[in-house]
């Protein structure tokens, strides 16, 4: 033990009241931004703490378990289904579940009870801005309706009466406090990220005319829109309350090139054959089902002009080098965080999907992308180009160029 | 919306068949007791924010806390409300208890008692 004492720096989650807050945002009292401090507080723990001893007991009870019994493990479902059976893996599993359910219902209390005012507020801002289309032939898709991503009640899409945005506000509201402040005050950090990765790998790539599928808040998107003030971008969901949210957001937040379609990326008819020169999706690709992804990389392909580029932001891919644990671990958001396309989405050849709908593989694009730190909310980040202190959120990029 | 629907809402399910992972008698205590965790926390930092405020209002500081020392009388009223906060919260072990005591095992159930006292030949 030192004699020393050092004043302790603190490691942890932002308070909540960093969050960045525009019109639509839901007001939020003293103890239910007290709620959402204990849920990022409860998620640190969880990853920082408890996480690690689930790895112990793998090693030290799991694995000799299933080799006394001479099984061995050929994949990471294998893995999964021993962990399974742990008991430090089921109490991990059951306090994250709990986690997940707490953090819907802080949020949900938040949104709900305040639904009528916010539903009015939105209606003002879509009654004198045509920047919201919707399209009542837009049918919600399976992989949406089967289960609700991320044990999130009534999916994106759900209205408790006409005009309801409450579910897109309660979605809004937990970001901060499920990321722990890692995607930024108005948690584009994603946005960001891909936006910093654009401007040093394709410095003279300028483009007029931008594509974002699958935008919900329109939170990734808008990075890019402020970015290029010049272009015109459209942000489009199956989803139409989420989107006439978005709108609100936006506008509250001083981005105007931007408006908002309900639309299917699988079918994206309503736009031109090489109409945009950037197709966009962040953290998009695994809530989706393989017959939707080929129709959306098809369609992506279509409507881009020669030259024009398509970039997906996703978690890294599951490859022969990641160890089978790790594959079992980041596989629980699928089975038990409502995610049921993340295991799939995340073991299959992307590449060949971007091929098979027309790209060439020469054009293939793969990149890594960190979240770019909010000083707002972390002051006393690590500059730039200095590595993580756990505070940077790492994705990866996989795209194409279409040729010229 | 009315109260009552906006708490059910809130609280609502999310489609999707729901994993349990522990012995379900157990994760669903576990639940309950994680949102009270949850809660305390709350109401932690309310008391924390309400101290925060009177100092910086000058009415008293945290020190004041600290140091402080309840007069005899206080001291007796404090010790009266922690026994009937003890007393509340371990009702069941106590009835328990009682139960051994009281008869244990051969004690009757109010549903015995129902057939004995509506049976065909009432005593």
């Amino acid at each position: 033990m030192s004699e020393t004492r050092t004043k302790p720096t603190y490691q942890g989650p932002p308070d909540y009241r960093a969050v960045g807050r525009h019109d639509v945002f839901p007001a939020t009292t003293h103890d239910e931004i007290e709620r959402f401090n204990f849920l990022a507080q409860m998620n640190r723990y969880l990853g920082t703490r408890v996480l690690p001893a689930v790895k112990t007991a793998f090693e030290q009870r799991v694995v000799p378990r299933v080799e006394a019994q001479g099984g061995h493990f050929s994949n990471r479902h294998d893995v999964r289904k021993a962990l399974l059976k742990d008991p430090y893996y089921q109490t991990w599993s059951a306090l994250r579940r709990m986690t997940m359910e707490q953090r819907q219902q802080a949020g949900r209390w938040v949104a709900v009870r305040q639904a009528e005012e916010l539903a009015a507020k939105v209606d003002q801002v879509i009654a004198k801005d045509p920047g919201f289309t919707a399209d009542a032939s837009v049918k919600i898709p399976r992989y949406v309706s089967a289960v609700d991503h991320h044990c999130m009640p009534g999916s994106y899409h759900t209205e408790l009466f006409p005009g309801d945005v409450s579910a897109a506000a309660n979605y809004d509201s937990g970001l901060f406090a499920t990321t722990g402040g890692m995607l930024g005050r108005y948690s584009d950090g994603g946005g960001q990220a891909v936006l910093q990765w654009v401007r040093r790998n394709l410095p003279d790539f300028k483009p007029r005319r931008i594509l974002d599928i699958g935008a919900t808040l329109g939170h990734s998107v808008l990075p890019l829109a402020q970015a290029y003030p010049d272009a015109e971008v459209i942000a489009i969901d199956v989803s139409a309350p989420v989107l006439r949210y978005a709108l609100a957001r936006a506008r509250s937040l001083g981005v105007n090139n931007i408006r908002f379609v309900q639309a299917d990326g699988a079918d994206l008819k309503k736009f031109a054959d090489a109409s945009f020169d950037w197709v966009q999706t962040t953290m998009f690709l695994h809530e989706l089902s393989y017959g939707s992804m080929r129709a959306i990389m098809r369609e992506s392909f279509r409507v881009l002009k020669p030259g024009g580029i398509v970039l997906h932001v996703e978690q890294p891919q599951y490859g022969k080098d990641m160890p089978l644990y790790e594959q079992a671990m980041r596989d629980w958001d699928a089975f038990y965080n409502n995610e049921p396309f993340w295991s799939a989405m995340h073991e299959i050849d992307l590449d060949g999907f971007l091929i098979n709908a027309g790209f060439e593989r020469e054009q293939l694009i793969h990149g890594g992308v960190t979240a770019v730190v909010d000083r707002e909310v972390f002051p006393d980040a690590a500059d730039e180009g200095g590595e993580d202190y756990g505070r940077k959120a790492a994705w990866h990029v996989v795209g194409a160029r279409k040729s010229a | 919306m009315t109260l009552e629907a906006a708490l059910a809402i809130a609280s609502a399910k999310p489609a999707g068949k729901r994993p349990y992972f522990l012995n379900p008698e157990v994760e669903r205590v576990m639940a309950i007791a994680m949102a009270i965790a949850q809660e305390l926390a709350v109401a932690r930092t309310r008391v924390d924010t309400l101290e925060r405020l009177l100092e910086r209002k000058g009415i008293m500081t945290r020190a004041d806390i600290e140091a402080f020392e309840p007069t005899p009388e206080e001291a007796v009223q404090r010790g009266l409300w922690t026994q009937e906060y003890i007393a509340r919260i371990l009702r069941i072990v106590q009835q328990e208890a009682e139960q051994l005591k009281t008869g244990g095992e051969s004690e009757l159930a109010s549903e015995d008692v129902a057939r004995e006292v509506s049976g065909d030949d009432p005593a």
